[in-house]
């Protein structure tokens, strides 16, 4: 076992020092879906997280239960819901969006988002109201509240973002069964580990792993150090 | 200061959207240049459902290739069972099939949602089992095979999947009057032929595979062998058809029927008749003539 370890871990230098063209772009194709993916969580996921977290409105509650249970949403009942919808002969046909990579972001965002903001209300709920009413009395505007509330939930909002991330780059179900695993085209890193593990290149599936593995580290890396950083006085 | 480091993590979040976005234009534009040099605007999408072996065996990224600069497509292949393949062309999901699981594609023919459907080439199944053969099938048909298999209680790992290989498998349990299911070590994986083969051997259990997947697997299938091979019943034949456009508007006619003309022409017969013979010493597909 530890010599098929070695000579995957062999194998993943020598595709990425000699460029392998398609691994370059099966890289560069994951990379650039789930981050969209992320942001776009990140966009919509974080000022509604902020919401349900401050304002108080009739339904606040229920949204938050569905939320949580959407945290725990299954990727391939998320993947089999989208296929359903994309299908030429569904709602959404004529968008032709089917095995496409929009498909995969759209499941990614899909199983991420209520991660995001699930996390993100809890933030700015644990916001002590006095504060809240300290920074008005100060005679802030909304802008500027919403500006200082979102530093002080940094930590949390970064974590939520990591959370979010984690998902998404882990995610394999739906993004073969919306995306198909197509070559050239919607084929990511972990679509492929799948498919080279049917095959039986267990030494190139090991390979990807540790590329997968490796932007993982790096993204994950980059937001825990911005999450950490000391504040200089 | 705290503020800059929160503006950091806002600047890094526009750049992933800028890089996104741009990259995805890029990749646009590129796509566009290599149709606009064809001579074409953008390339239709053609959908190829296909069974996993055409694709785990390697065949189709010898093929595939070839036909998209031929022609001014641009295949989509889907590698699924053939169950699913079947049902992928009858909701019109697909525009054009590539299966092997002749008594169900006749069903799809006949409630005309396929069409011009044509013979392209065959290989044949075998089953595979541990060279130590607990059973003791080594050289005898296949349906002799079976019964020795249930008899002595040894595991079958079968696909389970309604894929084609899964159809024959129980069409050969039927013809034997057999029902696996009533026994303990008959493992059902629901999962490809690469993947049940992995099982198979793991288990070292029986398998009714096609014989490209496996030649094509036979490195990562340690202490595993050919047990039953050469038998009439075992063979497996491959049909492409075209998603009949009159009854499912939305598929892509001219790309489907440009598919299987391609399919069937001179040259990329011989390509398939070559198939293999490199990496395997024996080709992994057959024509009928």
């Amino acid at each position: 076992m530890m010599e098929l370890l070695f000579e995957g871990l062999i194998k993943a230098f020598e595709m990425i020092i000699s460029g392998d063209p398609e691994i370059v772009e099966i890289t560069l194709r994951t990379l650039r879906v789930s981050m969209t993916a992320i942001l776009v969580s990140t966009l919509l996921g974080l000022p509604a997280g902020m919401l349900l977290g401050l304002a108080r409105f009739p339904g606040r509650k229920l949204i938050l239960v569905l939320i949580n249970i959407g945290m725990g949403l299954p990727p391939v009942v998320a993947g089999l819901w989208i296929t359903i919808f994309l299908w030429r002969s569904g709602p959404l046909g004529d968008l032709s969006l089917l095995y496409t990579p929009a498909a995969i972001v759209i499941a990614q965002t899909l199983v991420s988002l209520p991660i995001v903001t699930g996390l993100t209300a809890t933030a700015f709920q644990q916001i002590d109201e006095k504060m809240i009413l300290q920074i008005k009395a100060l005679g802030a505007t909304r802008w500027q509240l919403v500006w200082i509330l979102m530093k002080e939930a940094r930590l949390a909002i970064l974590a939520a973002i990591i959370a979010g991330f984690g998902r998404v780059v882990a995610e394999v179900g739906a993004a073969m069964m919306v995306g198909g695993n197509i070559s050239g085209e919607t084929r990511i890193l972990t679509t492929s580990i799948v498919m080279e593990v049917s095959k039986g290149n267990f030494d190139i599936a090991l390979a990807l792993s540790f590329i997968i593995m490796a932007i993982a580290f790096l993204i994950t890396f980059c937001l825990t150090f911005l999450q950490q950083r000391k504040r200089p006085e | 200061m705290k503020k800059r480091s929160f503006i950091t993590i806002i600047l890094i979040l526009v750049l992933a959207l800028m890089t996104a976005c741009s990259n995805s234009k890029t990749s646009n534009a590129k796509e566009e240049d290599s149709a606009n040099s064809i001579g074409s605007g953008k390339k239709a999408d053609l959908i190829l459902a296909t069974t996993t072996s055409t694709q785990d065996s390697g065949l189709l990224d010898v093929l595939i290739p070839v036909f998209e600069k031929e022609t001014d497509y641009n295949v989509k292949t889907v590698a699924v069972g053939t169950g699913q393949a079947l049902e992928m062309g009858s909701r019109g999901e697909a525009d054009v099939l590539l299966v092997h699981a002749p008594e169900a594609e006749e069903k799809i023919v006949e409630s005309g949602d396929a069409i011009n459907r044509q013979k392209v080439m065959f290989n044949d199944f075998i089953i595979a089992g541990p060279a130590e053969d607990p059973a003791g099938i080594k050289g005898s048909t296949a349906g002799e095979a079976l019964t020795s298999i249930l008899d002595s209680g040894a595991v079958f790992v079968s696909r389970g999947d309604n894929s084609g290989t899964h159809k024959k498998e129980l069409e050969l349990w039927k013809g034997e009057n057999l029902d696996p299911k009533q026994h303990k070590a008959y493992i059902e994986t629901g999962q490809g032929m690469g993947s049940s083969l992995q099982i198979a051997a793991e288990k070292k259990g029986y398998i009714l595979t096609d014989r490209a997947t496996y030649l094509a697997q036979r490195d990562s299938l340690a202490g595993y062998e050919i047990l039953v091979e050469d038998d009439e019943s075992l063979l497996n034949i491959y049909h492409v058809m075209q998603v009949n456009p009159g009854k499912h508007e939305r598929v892509n006619k001219e790309g489907a029927k440009a598919f299987v003309d391609f399919m069937l022409k001179k040259e990329t017969k011989e390509t398939i008749s070559q198939f293999g013979k490199d990496e395997y010493g024996e080709p992994l597909f057959f024509l009928f003539e």
